[in-house]
């Protein structure tokens, strides 16, 4: 449980950070009277839908998290035999970090008010994530005839679950690309879009990131870290 | 002293908070049915949790009428038993509390006690229902599928979960996990807003500081069960994989029937580190709204300022990163490293610290208040005593020495009956009798109200304090009928006969406030904007019930503290928290 311990200890310090700021030891029956008086302590300015994308990442962390903590307890067992990687997956992973800087190129034209450079963005965005997910579901087939399914063995098992958890979170991102880009379609404003454009960037690098440590955890590039990570926890 | 005179004047210009775009509903289906106001959504909420709510109030009479009178009933063999255990327990802690606590009294009071027109996401927050009822409709068909629910008991350990022996392995565990994944992401969408909301919508001058500490208690359990129910969620999905793919995450090299089964190598404790993980924070995803609501009920109905409120919010946030580091007190019988059962028994112990700090401090604020016993204010008092004997008897078993022979014993249940259920079952009640006013402008039968608390106060007193003995003296749980025994005294089973008909009559009380909601609903009297005259801000709105968008016009303003009740020199014993100051108005007045 290492993982998702050390996730919430991230998260306890993010949270206890921002209440600090929050001024928790005012004596509020004291303070009668308008909140010009108390600076910095009204609702939080940031958009509403970029705040919830922020919880929804912490959730999201924290399920990832959940899954790896499970991983590396059931790695640890004398049965484990690791899994052969698909050399197909080193080719999803660069075009998903194709799609996540491509994301970034159309939230900075978006900046700059290039409604053509969204454009090209979103699309080719939309389309290495689509390629990425039918490269996993190839990485999978692969398995399958090469007879490691699903139930044979734990690290089959885990395989399989944690990318179809990943994808399936990719999938979920696809749609909301895919209003962005129907916005787009409909003739909205720059303004509008903005905002939308950005919050598909944000998710694209997390789903990028996650990607990476599920693959360096897959590959077993992170066992020794998660070797350092339990006996300092142990 | 110079008497001030408080004279309301508006030294502020009216909210400047950005006004959110409201959906305008079209049609009565848009209004009534799919409607994206969170009130509406509150109240369907509720409604379907106290719908399967009754379900496992009937589950519980028959599990009583099992124990009460064994050997009675042919109707109850030892496998259905086991699922109305099962049944019971899942529905009370998730689909009845969790869904009331924040999908019923989150929904509802969240925008109005921040001051907002409504959710951030109604969209989100109204699929968030339609989920949830989806979750609760496949849980409850799984009564009407070959083999029943699952009896797995509550927690759903595997390997027993997903083996023959257990009733509903056919389609009772699936339809089980299949209802907690969907409520899982019904759950995640509805949590997104009220955590959302409360940071982001709260009106001018809602400082933090500011909030009722029911906002406080809201908040914070959802800030915990939106990061805690992924847990479950993970461990649901991979024991539906074990059941239905036939993979080995939880499941071990077993044997049945003389016949090696297909699993092999997997972690019977894995599952249970997942379940625990969510499991203990989720006592307190229920018990921290409670607090915060009964902190509100006390103050209002005893017509003074909450004690020490600083201390409470520190406590509340205290108390939910706690209960992430105290998961496996749940496991000390699983053969855990003796250094792991110490430091989990340490963090426990360490919980009880803000937990007394927030009974003292409701205490404090009854300690010479101007109590009116009004039927809120029973339950809350109803509340304080059974969560102090819940409370006592979970530091028994935090410490592993004391846990490991009472573990399987009836005193478990007493505890857990005490502490996580009939306590946030006084709040909710005593929380509908506050609320209802404000939700339809009408008071409910007062004298039908006593009646239901003192019954129920009673009686559930009468039925798990004297469980506590029956597990000391080693009454086993889960078991279908307990036979006879050489530590089994005659006594036992009278008491269990006792205790049967206790429960029948409080479950009977139940309906009898169910009566009152409706009939209430028609004949009540009529409340009035603010009848018990409180200061939080969904007792100002223009209109009782509340309307579209909450507000009229203009977002309030808010210039003091929730719990203004009974300050010296004001005109009446509470001042409103959009009540602006008067000695501004008085120097102003004077320069």
């Amino acid at each position: 449980m290492s993982a998702i311990v050390l996730v919430m200890a991230v998260i306890a310090v993010i949270a206890g950070w921002w209440l600090s700021q929050q001024r928790l030891t005012a004596k509020p029956w004291l303070e009668e009277g308008s909140i010009d008086d108390f600076p910095g302590t009204g609702a939080m300015t940031v958009p509403a839908a970029k705040l919830g994308l922020g919880v929804f990442l912490a959730v999201a962390t924290s399920l990832f998290a959940l899954f790896i903590s499970a991983y590396s307890m059931r790695m640890n067992m004398v049965d484990w035999r690791a899994l052969p990687v698909p050399a197909l997956l080193w080719f999803n992973t660069g075009v998903l970090v194709l799609s996540s800087v491509v994301m970034q190129w159309a939230y900075m034209s978006a900046q700059r008010d290039n409604m053509d450079g969204v454009i090209v963005g979103l699309c080719a965005g939309g389309a290495s994530a689509i390629i990425f997910l039918i490269g996993q579901l190839l990485a999978w087939q692969q398995l399958s005839a090469a007879e490691y399914f699903v139930a044979s063995n734990p690290a089959n098992s885990f395989f399989y679950l944690i990318t179809a958890a990943h994808g399936l979170h990719l999938m979920g991102g696809l749609v909301a690309l895919g209003r962005t880009t129907a916005k787009v379609w409909r003739g909205a404003e720059m303004p509008q879009l903005r905002l939308s454009v950005e919050l598909c960037a944000i998710y694209w690098h997390f789903l990028l990131l996650v990607w990476l440590a599920l693959l360096g955890l897959l590959t077993g590039w992170t066992d020794d870290f998660v070797d350092i990570c339990r006996r300092l926890l142990t | 002293m110079v008497d001030v005179p408080y004279e309301a004047t508006v030294d502020v210009p009216p909210a400047e908070v950005a006004d959110v775009e409201l959906y305008h509903p079209k049609s009565w289906w848009t209004q009534y049915v799919f409607s994206q106001d969170a009130k509406v959504i509150a109240i369907q909420y509720s409604l379907t949790a106290t719908a399967i709510g009754l379900v496992a109030l009937v589950l519980s009479w028959l599990m009583r009428l099992q124990l009460g009178f064994p050997g009675t009933f042919s109707f109850i063999d030892a496998n259905q038993y086991l699922q109305f255990i099962t049944m019971h327990g899942m529905i009370m802690v998730i689909y009845l509390l969790t869904a009331l606590f924040l999908g019923g009294f989150g929904n509802y009071l969240i925008p109005l006690m921040v001051g907002a027109r409504d959710m951030v996401f109604p969209y989100v927050n109204m699929l968030s229902y339609w989920v949830y009822l989806l979750a609760v409709i496949v849980l409850a068909s799984a009564f009407f599928v070959p083999g029943g629910p699952t009896g797995a008991g509550w927690t759903l350990y595997p390997p027993q979960a997903i083996l023959s022996g257990t009733p509903g392995q056919d389609w009772g565990i699936i339809l089980m996990l299949s209802s907690l994944i969907l409520f899982i992401i019904g759950f995640t969408m509805g949590g997104l807003n009220y955590v959302v909301t409360v940071l982001q919508a709260r009106t001018r001058g809602m400082t933090l500081m500011r909030l009722p500490l029911t906002v406080w208690g809201i908040f914070t359990a959802t800030v915990m069960a939106l990061l805690a129910f992924p847990a479950l969620f993970v461990a649901s999905v991979m024991m539906l994989f074990d059941r239905v793919l036939g993979t080995s995450f939880f499941m071990p090299a077993l044997v049945e029937m003389g016949q090696q089964m297909k699993y092999g190598g997997g972690s019977p404790i894995l599952f249970q580190h997942l379940f625990w993980f969510f499991g203990h924070p989720e006592v307190y995803i229920v018990a921290l709204p409670a607090f915060g609501i009964v902190s509100d009920l006390i103050s209002t109905h005893a017509r003074k300022n909450i004690f020490g409120y600083r201390m409470m919010v520190w406590a509340i946030v205290a108390i939910g990163a706690l209960s992430f580091i105290v998961w496996a007190h749940h496991m000390y019988v699983s053969g855990m490293h003796p250094h792991f059962g110490f430091f989990f028994a340490t963090t426990t112990l360490i919980i009880a610290i803000p937990t007394a700090i927030k009974v003292y401090n409701w205490v404090l604020t009854l300690w010479r208040g101007d109590i009116h016993l009004t039927v809120p204010m029973l339950f809350a008092l109803g509340f304080i005593i059974t969560f102090v004997n819940g409370g006592l008897t979970g530091l028994f078993l935090g410490n592993v020495v004391v846990d490991v022979p009472l573990s399987d014993t009836m005193f478990v249940v007493a505890h857990f009956h005490m502490v996580m259920g009939v306590a946030p079952i006084m709040v909710v009640l005593g929380a509908i009798y506050h609320w209802y006013p404000k939700v339809t402008g009408r008071m409910l039968n007062e004298a039908l109200g006593k009646l239901h608390f003192w019954v129920t106060f009673l009686g559930a007193y009468l039925i798990f304090f004297p469980m506590h003995y029956l597990g000391l003296l080693g009454v086993p749980r889960r078991y279908h009928d307990i036979g006879e025994a050489a530590f089994l005294t005659p006594s036992v089973h009278t008491l269990n006969a006792f205790m049967s008909v206790v429960a029948l009559i409080v479950g009977l009380a139940q309906i009898l406030f169910l009566f009152n909601l409706v009939w209430s609903l028609f004949k009540g009297k009529a409340s009035g904007g603010n009848p018990w005259r409180a200061t939080t801000l969904e007792w100002q709105t223009p209109e009782t019930p509340p309307g579209h968008g909450n507000w009229g016009k203009e977002l309030p303003v808010v210039y003091r503290w929730a719990y203004d009740y009974s300050v010296p020199g004001a005109p009446e014993d509470f001042i409103p928290q959009n009540q602006p100051p008067a000695r501004r108005t008085a120097q102003g007045a004077a320069t």
